[in-house]
């Protein structure tokens, strides 16, 4: 079954954790080509309301549809158009960023995995070290070379959690060109940060959640700060 | 599909573990140290406990077991590699496969010194059916880790997940490591009772095929919540 899909739509998401509640009753939707802010304090459910959204974890209530398909009946071959990079970058410290990129290419069923390896290396900047072993990397290596594992299958929908966190001006420059470049190939995005700078230069959208409530669904982030204060006190 | 996803996620996780030897030098350190403390207890003037070989072998095996198994599920939650494992749109019994052969697989060297230890300890007779003896290690092994990959991988996200492993793990795998006892001691008795230790591993095999059964069955709906 080929699945891909231009919208993703959430009606009424909610997760509770025993009698902790993490989310409560979120809706939202997101067209391809687009990439929405996910902000809000800590604590205020970004990290499950992604999770859920890469199936890793079923909502207590409420659905998340992949265009017309929710995540049970789409199966495997849904979690093929998903890519997730967390604030864990997702990367083998012991392998090299070769055998890391392979491993995930593979793992995807890449039909041509090497050349996918290389052009992944390539876009990370890391050609030139891809046999040395990812333990040895600083921040921002292992950051570009993460964002390229979760990249290195083409996903339709990217989901971004905290991915600027400890990366200097350059790196953060990098990325977020590469994230327009997502956009313009017609990729849904979903970023959760706290970087409301990085939120303005970046997102056509904004959600703010607070206490696992969503606060604001704007469709402009401009002067975010001034508003992002009134939202979440 | 299915087992190339298996194949995949082993080399992985052994290219690893050759790379840093961290899981077998302290599984196998372990082991060791545990037979050569029952061996200054229970051999006295070169005369071993009658018996209690087979049962030292067997703790051991079981100790190492759930020293692998806690030391292999931290390395994929340090990284939350095993959160990019679940996410690929491949069967994740396949990675439970995979993940359950790498830790049978890191037993079995550690197995490799830890019988003819016992053996040489112990005045063990391993002459008497060595291929029977290799399949009651084989079964008993394959047994305990289907157990002990399922509660490690489920465990990865509790606070309290070096607890709660032995404490899980021991209750359901006690029928194995009982036959897995019997058995040995069925083979390495002086009069070795052939048709006695083919008993308990018939057992062990049957042992294998429920553990693994529900372990296939169960992984993926723990694994999601």
């Amino acid at each position: 079954m080929i699945v891909d899909f231009d919208r993703i739509e959430l009606e009424e998401v909610s997760r509770h954790f025993g009698r902790r509640r993490a989310l409560s009753r979120v809706s939202f939707t997101l067209d391809a080509g687009q990439v929405l802010g996910l902000l809000g304090p800590n604590g205020a459910g970004k990290s499950t309301l992604l999770a859920i959204m890469a199936t890793l974890l079923a909502p207590s209530s409420g659905t998340v549809r992949y265009g017309a398909r929710v995540a049970a009946e789409a199966g495997p071959e849904l979690r093929g158009r998903l890519g997730l990079l967390a604030h864990d970058l997702h990367l083998y410290p012991e392998l090299t960023a070769r055998e890391n990129l392979r491993f995930f290419a593979r793992l995807y069923g890449s039909p041509e995995p090497e050349a996918d390896v290389d052009a992944a290396l390539a876009q990370a900047g890391l050609a030139g070290r891809a046999d040395e072993a990812v333990t040895g990397f600083s921040r921002g290596m292992r950051q570009r070379l993460a964002l390229e594992r979760a990249l290195i299958h083409q996903p339709r929908l990217l989901l971004l959690d905290e991915p600027f966190t400890g990366l200097d001006d350059a790196s953060m420059a990098a990325l977020i060109e590469r994230l327009k470049g997502l956009r313009e190939l017609g990729r849904l995005v979903v970023l959760a940060t706290h970087d409301l700078d990085v939120a303005e230069r970046l997102v056509d959208r904004v959600v703010v959640l607070k206490d696992g409530r969503l606060v604001a669904d704007e469709a402009s982030p401009a002067e975010l700060r001034q508003r992002y204060r009134a939202y979440v006190g | 599909m299915f087992l190339r996803v298996a194949w995949l996620v082993l080399r992985k996780d052994l290219t690893i573990e050759v790379r840093s030897r961290e899981v077998l030098y302290t599984t196998a350190f372990f082991a060791v140290s545990c037979v050569l403390v029952f061996a200054f207890a229970l051999v006295k003037e070169g005369q071993p406990l009658e018996d209690a070989a087979a049962g030292i072998l067997w703790i051991a095996i079981a100790f190492a077991g759930t020293l692998a198994l806690g030391r292999t599920f931290e390395r994929e939650r340090q990284t939350e590699t095993l959160r990019a494992l679940m996410m690929a749109p491949v069967s994740r019994p396949a990675i439970y496969v995979g993940k359950l052969l790498g830790v049978v697989t890191l037993l079995a060297v550690v197995e490799v010194v830890l019988v003819p230890l016992v053996a040489l300890l112990f005045n063990l007779r391993l002459s008497s059916a060595p291929l029977l003896m290799l399949g009651l290690l084989a079964a008993g092994t394959v047994g305990f880790a289907a157990v002990g990959t399922l509660f490690a991988a489920m465990l990865v996200k509790a606070r309290s997940r070096d607890v709660l492993l032995p404490v899980l793990l021991y209750p359901i795998t006690i029928p194995v490591i009982i036959a897995g006892v019997r058995g040995t001691v069925a083979l390495v008795d002086p009069a070795a009772d052939v048709a006695l230790a083919q008993m308990w591993l018939s057992i062990l095999l049957f042992f294998d095929v429920v553990f693994v059964t529900l372990s296939l069955w169960t992984f993926e709906p723990l694994m999601t919540e």
